[in-house]
């Protein structure tokens, strides 16, 4: 495995580059990062409009929700790369396709966490607001959003996590992200494909654990004030001093 | 002032004001007491829309809040809130807190505003603490930071939700003191409270509640001492307990 | 522009491949639902052992399988694991359904690894005086798993578990990388012999939502039926 690694650890960390695109893990990664960032806008406007006073818009966006929620992303990514040239005109190109596809997927799915981060915010937060003579718009940007957006943290940095893992979902239309990588790396090195295989998952559980690791930590800081009652702790151990 | 016109609300089923028909004049202190489920909270909310009504009027200054298409907002930045669990903003400093809605409502610079609420924080004790967050504090600490937030706004009356209901029994003392002195200052109030000892010294008025009626009104020392009301009289009577001091 | 004519896709050949398409993805899904759910509450009971190993090993098998994607695992079984069989058994896979079978194995690994965590949540969030009741009354671990705390555990579990599964019935889709002919394979195989991607893709499309919307009207049935009772 090792010499697998030493010949070709460049070639998977960032593809062709500079003697073409970018590709390899920093492809994933860059992937993941700009498809979460753009989404971030959408996904807070889609969440707020899940929490709408107003039917009209809620009810549509809902809908909306339920709907992507219901395809797989490679039926989406499918569209964006077979549909859509051919009502544009224009040949998408990979990279393109895949980014377009995961920040229409991840908007949907940050909906949901941004929702559930202002649900969870304390009802009184808003009404003191309200109480104040800040409208809705304000109650919700000034006092509800702050406090909402700090407790979903540990939500993005898994989903930042999951979108990593969906950038492989690229490998099927041929983007060089690192799962294509690693294909083409096995067709040359031919007889060490576990190896190869291996290689591949350890890197994305490197990536990819410590992101929930991350997450993990933020949680326990948000939780630091919270007392919940006692529940199954992680292993059932005997709590009594056996010698005693 | 305030005044209600024949309202009623209904939660489902529930009939939980009935016919209510009172007037709070300006600078008058009325206290509202009751067994629970009266409909007294459910009352005070309503003055300030946070539960609406289903039929009568509620007007302040001659002007009915609960219209249709009336700026709410408008209304609520005049009357100033306290809620029985203080909901300070924890993301934000004590100062921001009572900084917040005079500059997003009134366009007041911030460092106006700054000043004000300090002066504000002074008076009910707690300048010293303006730059600390409501997580630091204690819950008298954090009502009385409540009641600065919502004197920001100037308001020409301050509505009490059960004030002094979550917190512990040494620090309702320093919360009520801060009430009184509104009340030396000329402001109206109106208070949903438990605190007997309270609206004996500082209430003009006491209007007595029970399953969404006002039962009995009357001055404090005519309420506590000769109740009317049969139901009011099981009131005091339930509540006295022989540690309580006089009668 | 070209026209959209749905009729290509409902009758014929084509319809043919979409349909079969479509009832392996339910094989699929189905198969892996069946051997994932036993294999997960193996795995969650792990997490929560007495004993260190056992909980180190389930929190392994939780923690390395989850942090890979799908398709990584899918090309590990089906290009990685056969080479490591001995010669014979190796030609028996390739023999029978290699793809269906690789397949299988690596959603079955994938799901089961999200169910186990699902379950462990439902598990720990029953009050832990319950398993000091049914300790006190003499029952030992597993008793007390099966008698006390899991029966309370299932309905905390089953709304999770029914999000699982819908994920499961999305991840089919991937395995149409090993050459597994699910319905996702058959579209694109439908388009690349009538050019038309908007008929093929809007049938899978139908077809995926319909079985979705079947799963969660699932979910919301069993809450309203079996509603979670807290003491």
């Amino acid at each position: 495995m090792i010499d697998i690694i030493q010949t070709y650890w460049l070639y998977f960390l960032v593809g062709q580059f500079p003697n073409g695109p970018l590709g390899g893990l920093a492809l994933t990664v860059l992937l993941a990062a700009l498809s979460l960032t753009l989404a971030l806008p959408a996904g807070i406007a889609l969440g707020l409009a899940r929490v709408s006073p107003f039917r009209a818009i809620r009810w549509p966006i809902t809908g909306l929700v339920y709907l992507v929620r219901g395809v797989p992303l490679l039926m989406v990514i499918f569209w964006a790369y077979f549909f859509l040239p051919t009502i544009t005109g224009v040949k998408t190109e990979q990279f393109s396709t895949m980014l377009m596809a995961l920040v229409a997927f991840n908007a949907v799915y940050l909906a949901e966490i941004v929702r559930a981060g202002i649900v969870g915010v304390a009802r009184g937060q808003f009404e003191s607001a309200r109480a104040l003579g800040l409208g809705w718009w304000r109650a919700m940007r000034w006092v509800v959003l702050p406090q909402a957006l700090r407790s979903m943290l540990p939500s993005l940095v898994n989903q930042f996590a999951s979108t990593i893992k969906d950038t492989s979902l690229g490998y099927i239309i041929g983007l060089t992200e690192v799962s294509f990588i690693a294909a083409q790396i096995n067709t040359q090195v031919f007889t060490h494909a576990t190896q190869v295989y291996l290689l591949l998952a350890l890197t994305y559980f490197t990536l990819c654990y410590s992101l929930s690791r991350v997450a993990y930590v933020l949680e326990k800081r948000l939780n630091r004030r919270t007392a919940a009652p006692a529940r199954v702790p992680l292993s059932i151990e005997p709590t009594t001093n056996p010698a005693a | 002032m305030i005044q209600f016109d024949n309202v009623n609300k209904w939660y489902g089923n529930y009939h939980a004001l009935v016919d209510v028909s009172e007037t709070i004049a300006q600078g008058e202190v009325v206290v509202v007491c009751g067994p629970s489920g009266s409909g007294k909270s459910t009352l005070i909310r309503t003055i300030n829309r946070l539960e609406p009504i289903d039929s009568g009027t509620i007007s302040l200054h001659g002007a009915d809040i609960h219209a249709r298409g009336v700026d709410v907002n408008q209304f609520r930045s005049h009357i100033g809130f306290v809620f029985q669990q203080f909901n300070l903003f924890p993301h934000l400093s004590v100062l921001q807190n009572c900084t917040l809605a005079p500059v997003a409502l009134r366009g007041l610079k911030p460092a106006q505003a700054r000043d004000k609420a300090l002066a504000l924080l002074e008076r009910v004790g707690l300048a010293a603490k303006a730059d600390a967050f409501p997580s630091e504090l204690s819950g008298g600490q954090q009502q009385r930071v409540a009641i600065a937030r919502a004197l920001a706004m100037e308001p020409p009356v301050m509505l009490f939700d059960e004030p002094t209901s979550a917190l512990d029994p040494e620090m309702v003392g320093e919360v009520l003191m801060v009430m009184r002195d509104l009340v030396r200052d000329g402001m109206t109030l109106v208070v949903v409270t438990h605190e007997m000892g309270f609206a004996r010294e500082v209430a003009h008025r006491v209007l007595f509640m029970d399953q969404g009626r006002i039962l009995e009104r009357a001055e404090p020392h005519a309420f506590f001492n000769a109740p009317q009301h049969p139901r009011a009289k099981q009131f005091l009577a339930d509540i006295r307990s022989p540690f309580a001091r006089g009668d | 522009m070209p026209h959209f004519d749905l009729s290509l896709v409902l009758h014929g050949q084509y319809n043919d491949w979409l349909l079969t398409g479509l009832r392996l993805s339910l094989e699929l899904a189905g198969t892996t639902f069946a051997l994932a759910l036993p294999l997960a509450l193996v795995v969650a009971l792990l997490r929560l052992s007495p004993n260190l190993a056992l909980r180190t090993l389930g929190a392994a098998y939780v923690e390395g399988i989850r942090n890979v994607p799908l398709i990584a695992h899918l090309l590990f079984w089906y290009f990685g694991a056969p080479e490591l069989l001995p010669d014979d058994l190796k030609q028996r896979l390739y023999a029978r359904n290699a793809e269906f079978i690789c397949a299988t194995i690596a959603l079955t690994l994938y799901t089961a690894s999200f169910m186990a965590e699902d379950i462990r949540s439902g598990i720990r969030a029953i009050p832990v005086v319950q398993i000091e009741a049914g300790r006190a009354l003499g029952f030992g671990f597993l008793q007390t798993m099966r008698r006390v705390v899991l029966p309370q555990a299932l309905r905390v579990t089953v709304p999770p578990l029914i999000s699982q599964t819908l994920n499961l019935w999305k991840n089919t889709s991937i395995a149409t990388v090993i050459g597994v002919a699910e319905m996702m394979y058959e579209a694109a195989r439908v388009e690349t012999a009538t050019f038309r991607s908007a008929e093929s893709f809007a049938f899978v499309t139908a077809a995926y939502l319909g079985v979705s919307l079947v799963i969660t009207g699932l979910g919301v049935w069993y809450h309203r039926r079996y509603p979670v009772r807290t003491a």
